[in-house]
């Protein structure tokens, strides 16, 4: 199973359409909105949301259940919206055109210089201050997890073999009954991997969503992540090792109860599995099977399901909706006026926006400071690449070593690397070192796991043959590394590389910026400049910032890795 | 020792390590010499560790005894002179054709020049020319073999390893490429001056190789060696090839018959692993056993040609057969029992009660099974509780292999049923 890269790179067109526009213009639309709902409401609305965090570590167990319970709430959300935002792409027509490309700028949208805008937009929507700051922390996560997931899905769905579609019409099924016994299991696979993927990005944000200042507005909500940032405002190394402890595991907990048992369970639904490979294996996945427990509670559930299968779908109603679609005309032209009002709607809005707010000079500093963070997360990215290549490379070749390696490299990929981000802060205020070079490996401290484990995991795959033919002939040295063991790994590392450079441009709005106690370091750069205008409560800046962010990581998407991948698919992938 | 020996391997040893901290014993007292203007073929089961000999002769693995040694000396890594061609061609798809063939030269450091020259060389040799800029996944499966060929003459070696360089071919297409290897190579225009060859196909063996060694398995080792002085080239219809055929058949199945006498279990634990085959392939071939032109009775080289079954095929089902009393073998012929013709001619419910009879008289483990079962209050046991009785006899691997061959016939045969998905027995039927 691959890591997906984005669905910028995945398209194989180079030239924005009609459609890209339109997306980008919603998504932007979307942040100005919420951010001038949110400044419109925080005059009124300054409070603080602070709920007293104890360093003591008897109350981690409590704070590492709600820090789960969140990232839970969010994955259910995330299914949720995967299920009906992706099929809906995949069934019509007309939706695909545009859903497609909104993913595609919604996955490019720094998530964290966004937390600030929601969460004062959804304090003031609930009812009641906590749970409103808790819906914004479930939203934060959200959104870091539903948009790969969603991608996944969608791409499986529309590459269900058309003799499993036809055999389900046969046989008369309805829509959606197809849907449940045919592709959805058929997405599965792909499916659970990309869920697990996102659980790995999703701790990240959980930790960060849930101790955050917009202006005069403290959000702290009983968490993993408020107790850092407690522990950071307190100087306490010790408590920062607890929490780390306690996410450890958190993560290990989750990973052996609910991924492996899932990712054993949907191994059953692929097609394309051959007989040596290994089939996954879960202890909980066993227990589940064998208990009754687990059954009486699921029972229910699949009575409903299996009922639901029986029913027809309304005489004269179609099964399905896209082949009509194509015919009415009238369809066309209301699904295009409507996209149309839209996109109307919201350039006016932005232009209004633009207008009122637009200031040369912060753009212009906006532009530059992009310019310098990607400088680094490129430089980072190439320093990250020649580490952990040769080493992914001598850890792949070797089954006994990947079997220790590999886990441990998922792991470091899911944990939160600012948690550790204090341990660097001090040496670097120790040794009085130079923020604008020494923070920035905090960008690809999370990241570069991707790389290392996409690597393992292409130079594992490498057919015994190919080793065998390799040897015999005497290839060995550069001229082995030259031939063999990197263009074996190449597509691997570059859809390695790419989520790793996604996330780092995610990662500088907490990396440019940290603080221990009352220290504070600021590096020069756009994840600065939104962490700045977050706390400063600026939410022109931090929409300025936050949509430059967004264009340079769809540029650099699109002008610089999409060839890059394409290229290495081409040329490298094994048969 | 003789001036012309290129290869010699002498009492080799070879076994792997289970995850269970048990050894598997792949190769046991292995013997073999190669001389200068031979064709060796090794004939054996897949699984009976001829490809295991390939590599150690090659230099890719390392024997736990006995020595190899080519040209007098030992071989202790891949050696300048021994090059191999592989099953499923091994080439490495990013590069092209040209640069595939001239990978060993270039790892041996020659000047450029001479890499081009000989790598064209060879590529003409070997009927490429013109594809030298392609990139093999643009080559039919021929053309790709061809290539694995090319690279390896065009290291002029003194051995040419082959493993199974034909399975994976098309049988239209195997049969060009060895007539064109065969001719090139009495036409003495390749640069090579031995090959081994390993295979599981019989006829090829003969078709192409001046010696032919049958390697038994578990342990895999030489049993018996058969001279076939056939000149070039060779006719499948000839009679004298055909002889040589059967007596390959008989060589090869006698010694598993003898070897099933000596194995009359005691106990409920089969005295042998038991190797999978389909119930219904069973069926298939009971049935084509018993139709015209067979009559309950068939040449086993007459049969595998006739239903496309290779030995690997063939082999578990004859022994299936026997062990459940429906079929039995005589030198290179198997016949149906009366209780073989009496399932051939039965409908499905029939066929189904005579072969759970013959499954509980004949296979103890089945019975053992079904009686636990039935003792059991709740019918139902869990696989652990077989599977560790035959892993204190077996390794793991033949352990599930027994099991799963055991359970699919149970199933079959409705004595039991099997939820892999709990990995539990019971008597009901799944509903």
């Amino acid at each position: 199973m691959k890591i997906l890269a984005p669905v910028s790179i995945e398209t194989r067109r180079l030239m924005p359409r009609a459609w890209d526009v339109l997306a980008v213009l919603i998504v932007f639309g979307a942040v100005v909105l919420l951010a001038e709902a949110s400044r419109e409401l925080l005059g009124p609305l300054t409070v603080k949301t602070a709920n007293a965090i104890a360093l003591d570590p008897s109350h981690l167990p409590h704070y590492a259940f709600r820090t789960a319970l969140r990232m839970l709430a969010a994955m259910a959300f995330s299914l949720l919206f995967t299920l009906t935002y992706a099929t809906w792409a995949a069934k019509s027509r007309r939706a695909e055109m545009l859903l497609v490309p909104l993913l595609d700028i919604l996955q490019s949208v720094p998530i964290l210089g966004f937390i600030s805008v929601t969460v004062v937009f959804f304090l003031s929507l609930a009812p009641g201050r906590v749970l409103g700051a808790e819906i914004a922390a479930v939203f934060a996560i959200f959104t870091s997890q539903a948009w790969n997931m969603a991608f996944s899905f969608y791409q499986s769905l529309r590459t269900v073999p058309a003799e499993l579609t036809e055999a389900g019409k046969t046989f008369g099924l309805s829509g959606w009954t197809r849907f449940w016994r045919i592709e959805a299991p058929f997405g599965m696979p792909q499916l659970v991997w990309n869920m697990m993927m996102s659980m790995s990005g999703g701790w990240f944000f959980v930790t960060l969503s849930e101790a955050i200042s917009v202006g005069p507005t403290t959000v702290s909500l009983p968490g993993i992540g408020s107790y850092i940032a407690t522990a950071i405002a307190a100087k306490d190394l010790a408590a920062i090792a607890w929490a780390i402890l306690a996410m450890l595991v958190v993560i290990i907990i989750f990973d052996q109860l609910l991924f492996r048992p899932l990712v054993a369970w949907a191994d059953r639904f692929r097609i394309d599995s051959e007989p040596g490979d290994e089939e996954p294996e879960s202890w909980a996945l066993t227990m589940y099977r064998r208990s009754r427990v687990f059954d009486a509670l699921t029972h229910p559930f699949s009575r409903l399901m299996h009922w639901s299968w029986t029913l027809k779908a309304p005489a004269g109603r179609p099964h399905v909706a896209s082949e009509t679609e194509r015919r009415s005309r009238t369809g066309d032209i209301i699904w295009y006026g409507l996209v149309t009002l839209i996109g109307a709607w919201v350039t006016w809005r932005l232009v209004r926006f633009v207008g009122v707010s637009f200031r040369w000079p912060d753009l212009l500093d906006a532009g530059l400071r992009g310019m310098a963070t990607m400088l680094r997360v490129m430089v980072l990215i190439a320093l990250a690449s020649v580490i952990w290549t040769p080493i992914g490379v001598y850890v792949g070749l070797r089954p006994k070593l990947t079997r220790v390696i590999q886990p441990v490299a998922q792991f470091l990929a899911a944990f939160p690397a600012n948690l550790v981000f204090p341990v660097a802060v001090v040496l670097i205020v120790h040794w009085n070192l130079n923020p604008d070079i020494w923070l920035s490996p905090l960008m690809v401290l999370g990241t570069q796991w991707y790389i290392l484990f996409n690597v393992i995991a292409g130079a594992s795959a490498l057919p015994r043959e190919l080793k065998d033919a390799a040897a015999n002939f005497q290839v060995k040295g550069w001229l082995w590394w030259k031939t063999v063991a990197l263009p074996a790994v190449m597509p691997y590392y570059v859809t390695g590389a790419i989520t790793a450079s996604g996330g780092s441009w995610n990662a500088a709005i907490v990396a440019e910026v940290v603080s221990w106690g009352n220290k504070s370091l600021h590096a020069y750069g756009l994840g600065a400049y939104i962490a700045d205008a977050t706390t400063a409560g600026d939410f022109k800046r931090i929409v300025i910032g936050v949509c430059t962010m967004c264009i340079f990581v769809v540029v650099v998407n699109r002008l610089f890795w999409r060839p890059l991948y394409w290229y290495a698919e081409r040329k490298f992938r094994l048969a | 020792m003789d001036t012309n020996v290129l290869l010699d391997v002498a009492n080799v040893r070879r076994s792997f390590r289970r995850p269970g901290g048990d050894q598997l014993l792949v190769l046991d007292g292995v013997n073999l010499t190669l001389k200068e203007g031979e064709i060796v073929g090794l004939l054996g089961r897949s699984g009976s560790g001829k490809s295991t000999l390939l590599r150690l002769i090659a230099g890719l693995a390392r024997p736990q005894g006995g020595t190899l040694s080519y040209l007098g000396t030992p071989i202790d890594g891949p050696a300048r002179g021994i090059a191999m061609v592989f099953q499923s061609f091994a080439l490495f798809p990013w590069l092209t054709v040209l640069e595939n063939v001239q990978l060993g030269l270039e790892a041996l450091g020659l000047p450029e020049k001479e890499i081009r020259t000989r790598a064209i060389e060879a590529i003409d040799l070997i009927g490429l020319d013109g594809y030298e800029s392609a990139y093999p996944r643009e080559l039919s499966g021929g053309m790709r073999q061809r290539v694995g060929f090319a690279r390896a003459l065009v290291v002029h070696p003194n051995i040419l390893l082959m493993d199974e360089p034909f399975s994976a071919l098309d049988v239209l297409t195997a049969e060009n490429l060895r007539t064109d290897l065969i001719e090139l190579w009495q036409q003495k225009k390749l640069p090579i001056k031995s090959i081994l060859l390993v295979t599981h196909n019989i006829e090829e063996a003969v078709q192409m190789c001046d010696r032919a060694l049958i390697f038994s398995s578990n342990p895999g080792r030489v049993t018996t060696e058969i001279r076939i002085d056939l000149a070039h080239p060779r006719d499948r219809a000839d009679p004298k090839f055909e002889d040589c055929v059967d007596r390959i058949y008989v060589e090869m199945t006698s010694r598993r018959i003898e070897r099933q006498r000596n194995l009359q279990p005691v106990g409920f634990i089969p005295d042998a692993p038991i190797h999978r085959s389909s119930t219904s392939a069973l069926a298939g071939l009971i049935e084509a056993l018993n139709a015209p032109p067979y009559h309950g009775k068939a040449d086993l080289p007459d049969i595998a040609s006739d239903l496309q079954l290779e030995v690997d095929e063939l082999f578990p089902m004859t022994e299936a057969m026997q062990m459940l009393h429906l079929g039995e073998m005589e030198g290179g012929d198997v016949r149906l029992t009366p209780l073989g013709r009496h399932f051939a001619e039965s409908e499905n419910q029939t066929r189904k009660e005579i072969f759970q009879r013959t499954l509980i008289a004949s296979v103890p483990f089945a019975a053992h099974i079904r009686k636990v079962l039935d003792e059991r209050s709740s019918h139902t046991a869990p696989r652990r509780r077989f599977i560790d009785e035959l892993e204190d006899k077996f390794t793991d691997d033949a352990a599930d292999e027994t099991l799963r061959a055991i359970t699919s016939w149970g199933r079959y045969a409705e004595l039991f049923s099997y939820d892999a998905e709990s990995e539990t027995f019971s008597l009901e039927n799944p509903t």
